[in-house]
């Protein structure tokens, strides 16, 4: 495929036409897919501006007229559906359970991954084939575990059960196989321990991965949304996607406040996406390639 | 061995102990491998939570099956067996509802898998060479995956509105039908489900679909050229055998999360109409921790869960047989 590209610079050879039809074809093709993806992400954000009756017109519109915030400012406050509470109880569960995941699993993942013990083989045995348990098993038994701790109906619900998933141990076993042996040795030879090894030599090596699970973990709990809706009952409670669930109810055919509610459970992870998104993608595209 | 425990439980930030630098030079080679209760001190963090909440309500909730165990009352007598008798005994309350929610939860992963490995493999050979803009289209693609099931159905259950939604609108002014109950008849509704799960994910089947395409060593699709294959035959001969782990891996976690579908049914549907669209995931939740008839609820969480491990064996074992052939 290189060489389409060299062909494509070099102006002189038989093929040229050809090939500029099919790099056109191309661009028409990813362009044309972009729109899809993109526009209903735009219309919604401009719906989110726009008066309720606005909202509704037919034709629609793509350029809100009046413009306003009204939508917002309706809806952050509001009783029954308090928005800027789901807001700041998604981010405490967001940013709690992506440290507890990184933390726990870091830990985990060192032992698997560098040292030799009984019942090893075992211990990663289980936690791999957890990997393909469908969680639908969890759920019932979970609700009574998690209201014998009496966490129903707050945010340790969202946050620790979670976070005994297996990919984050899974993950960050396969970083820590690739990490060079000899730095750790060298400083195993300099009289660090193996926490210490751990903390200072190999924790910092992996920061890409480190950051690419915290990252990955925050998304999957901001977005997570069946175990929210059934164990966060109370408005005050509850969490975006379990909210959003709430403010339809609440306002059924209310596309003004349907969709700026759904702006704002998407602007943090949008933000998100925008900065780090190579970690996201790589973290993603790798996960493939050791199952 | 004491002084590994100690070494493995000295605080962060404390310097070498004595008694480290002391039995270092003997057991030189003893390197990062140096075992005892290290290990287990850095697991157990993990294997609490593991335990608590994956091995024990694996346990626990089979044992809740064998009952029947109604969260509101008091006695939880034992059944046996009863719960899954239920569901096998057509004239049993249970066993309508929850073949109907399995049918449809059949109904969207037969029609969503073939279309999620088809479709974002074909997206991933077309991004799958150097080109202006690549990472930029590639990012547009796998944005809806990042924003999540409940943002994804709202706004489209808005878009598929039957009398304003945006896909009627556009659809009329091209001269097709524009008053196609898309959340409220069958088959528009799973037609719906389907392309708003395809939308949502196509881009994280494709990012992985990608990488399995860049590990595929171009000297072969070179060879192949020499050897006067045209780009189908290299598809078939270089491209397809190059990318069979990704293959099962990406089969395998597309039915598993289509198997599981809930939030596109709860939000869009609301299982109608009817409980036509209820998936057996939405019946099960609905079940056990809505009407807290949890006994019958855990029984179908086993039973669709034995539906799945088959399901993946099957497709393990496909993937096996054509690697042996």
């Amino acid at each position: 495929m290189t060489a389409t590209t060299r062909d494509r610079t070099r102006h002189t050879t038989r093929h040229t036409t050809r090939q500029t039809t099919r790099t056109t074809g191309r661009y028409v093709l990813l362009v044309l897919m972009g729109l899809l993806f993109v526009s209903p992400l735009l219309f919604m954000l401009v719906t989110s501006f726009k008066t309720s009756t606005e909202a509704s017109a037919v034709p629609p519109t793509w350029v809100p007229h009046p413009f306003t915030t009204q939508a917002y400012t309706s809806i952050l406050g509001a009783d029954g559906t308090p928005v800027l509470r789901w807001f700041v109880n998604s981010m405490i569960a967001g940013i709690a359970n992506s440290a507890l995941v990184v933390a726990t699993a870091a830990l985990a993942a060192y032992p698997l991954a560098r040292m030799e013990f009984r019942g090893k083989r075992f211990v990663f045995g289980a936690i791999v084939a957890t990997l393909f348990v469908p969680p639908v098993i969890l759920i019932i038994p979970n609700y009574l575990i998690v209201g014998q701790l009496k966490w129903l109906d707050t945010l340790v619900a969202v946050i620790v059960p979670t976070a005994a998933g297996a990919f984050g141990v899974f993950f960050l076993r396969q970083f820590f196989l690739q990490l060079p042996l000899e730095l750790e040795e060298a400083a195993r030879l300099d009289g660090a321990s193996t926490f210490q090894i751990f903390t200072r030599v190999v924790l910092p090596l992996s920061k890409p991965a480190l950051v690419t699970l915290a990252l990955l973990a925050f998304l999957t709990n901001w977005n997570d949304f069946l175990w929210p809706v059934y164990v966060l009952f109370s408005p005050e409670a509850q969490t975006l996607p379990a909210g959003l669930s709430t403010l339809q109810s609440a306002n059924n055919v209310r596309y003004d406040l349907l969709m700026a509610g759904a702006v704002i459970a998407s602007l943090p992870v949008v933000l998100l996406y925008a900065v780090a998104q190579r970690f996201i993608i790589e973290g993603v595209s790798r996960s493939g390639l050791k199952g | 061995m004491p002084t590994s425990l100690a070494s493995g439980a000295a605080a962060p930030g404390g310097e070498a102990s004595a008694d480290t630098d002391l039995d270092a030079p003997p057991r030189l080679p003893r390197g990062p491998r140096g075992a005892g209760a290290a290990p287990w001190l850095f697991l157990s963090p993990y294997l609490v939570l593991f335990v608590g909440f994956v091995i024990a309500p694996a346990i626990y909730g089979f044992w809740i099956s064998l009952h029947d165990y109604d969260y509101t009352l008091p006695g939880k007598p034992f059944v046996g067996a009863e719960n899954y008798q239920k569901l096998l005994s057509p004239d049993s309350v249970t066993f309508a509802p929850f073949w109907q929610s399995m049918k449809a939860t059949g109904i969207f992963t037969l029609s969503s898998v073939p279309l999620l490995l088809v479709v974002p493999l074909a997206v991933a050979l077309l991004m799958n060479s150097r080109f202006r803009g690549r990472n930029l289209f590639r990012s547009l693609y796998f944005a809806p995956y990042v924003l999540g099931v409940a943002v994804v159905a709202v706004l489209w259950r808005f878009l598929l509105d039957a009398n304003i939604g945006l896909v009627n609108q556009v659809l009329g002014s091209v001269g097709l039908p524009d008053d196609i109950a898309w959340l409220t008849s069958t088959p528009a509704a799973w037609v719906a489900l389907v392309s708003v799960t395809v939308w949502w994910t196509l881009g994280f089947n494709s990012v992985i679909y990608l990488a399995g395409l860049q590990d595929i060593p171009a000297e072969l699709y070179e060879a192949a050229k020499v050897d006067g294959a045209n780009a189908w035959q290299r598809f078939w001969a270089v491209t397809i055998p190059g990318m069979r782990p990704v293959l099962s891996f990406v089969t395998m976690v597309t039915i598993i999360a289509s198997a599981n579908m809930f939030g596109q049914s709860y939000l869009m549907t609301r299982g109608g109409p009817g409980t036509e669209t209820r998936t057996a995931i939405y019946f099960i939740a609905d079940t056990g921790l809505r009407s807290f008839q949890m006994g019958d609820a855990a029984a179908m969480s086993y039973v669709l869960t034995l539906v799945l491990m088959l399901l993946s064996v099957g497709v393990f074992m496909l993937f096996r047989e054509k690697e042996s052939a």
